[in-house]
């Protein structure tokens, strides 16, 4: 039953990427490229998909979190660190200049999948290597990490 | 590159599907709708007992053009303009660098934002810099 679901609710974030224009990486890069604006080739609609999102999410985990318990499992996972590691700087801008050179980002890639495109295939399995290479990295003991994170993965 | 048409309607109305599915997960799962923490979760090591369910997230974001094309009888428009060894450095950066910041447009840009959390804030405003200049050197430095 939980398994149905989240299928359905994996369905209708794609359908979210496909309506909004996000699984087109050319929407993607024309909306990043910010040279765009004086020529005029400038795609603003990700800003709309963007504050479509964080709209009804701001307002729907409002309600959600406020819920003694998730429908299927014990407890909520909600990330509460607020510090500013390294990391969360140097993570990102690397995801930036992935997402720069193709417009795609981790959830339209697997759209894409769907799709049926090699290029789409390609950038899925490099992502999924990327994937494992930060997972095995951070695995490794370290002396500069005294104490591990919770969750190394948490969002 | 190829010229795309200013969409603000359709791009709102599938953000709110996006926003939606977000709401449903946390509610269903008490999970954040995070895609690269979803995805690099299907690949060992375990720590918990929801392989199957992220799958099946993950199986539905598949499913989802396979849908649209039963609907409407086309596939949706998709350009990829990238060659196999670009698609395979972006590929390889956008994983690693998904994982290593904990968490991607969907995880901090849509989830985080709308948390308020300054991690999330922190990596949004990053990611998007650095995927801005990446485009302006690709395109413009030449």
């Amino acid at each position: 039953m939980t398994i149905l679901i989240q299928f359905a609710i994996g369905l209708l974030f794609g359908l979210g990427l496909i309506v909004s224009g996000m699984s087109n990486p050319a929407k993607v890069l024309n909306f990043l490229d910010l040279a765009g604006v004086a020529s005029g080739t400038w795609d603003a609609s990700l800003a709309f998909v963007m504050a479509g999102a964080v709209a009804v999410t701001f307002v729907g985990f409002r309600y959600i979190l406020k819920l003694a318990h998730p429908l299927f499992t014990q407890r909520f996972y909600v990330p509460t660190r607020s510090d500013i590691d390294r990391k969360i700087i140097v993570g990102p801008a690397i995801f930036g200049i992935g997402w720069g050179l193709a417009g795609f980002c981790p959830g339209p890639a697997l759209t894409a999948l769907g799709f049926g495109s090699t290029s789409a295939f390609i950038f899925v399995l490099a992502m999924c290597a990327g994937m494992i290479i930060a997972r095995v990295i951070a695995q490794l003991p370290s002396s500069t990490r005294v104490a591990a994170p919770v969750h190394p993965l948490e969002s | 590159m190829i010229a795309t048409p200013f969409t603000p309607i359709a791009s709102l109305l599938g953000g709110l599907l996006i926003g939606l599915s977000a709401v449903l997960l946390m509610w269903a799962t008490g999970r954040i709708a995070g895609i690269s923490g979803i995805a690099a979760r299907l690949f060992p090591p375990y720590e918990d007992r929801e392989l199957s369910g992220r799958l099946a997230f993950v199986v539905g974001l598949i499913a989802a053009p396979v849908l649209v094309r039963l609907v409407t009888g086309s596939m949706p428009e998709q350009t990829i303009a990238a060659g196999t060894p670009i698609l395979v450095a972006a590929g390889l950066l956008t994983g690693f660098g998904a994982v290593w910041g904990a968490g991607c447009t969907s995880g901090h840009g849509v989830c985080g934002l709308s948390r308020l959390s300054v991690r999330s804030l922190v990596a949004t405003v990053t990611f998007m810099a650095t995927g801005i200049a990446t485009v302006y050197v690709m395109r413009h430095w030449s």
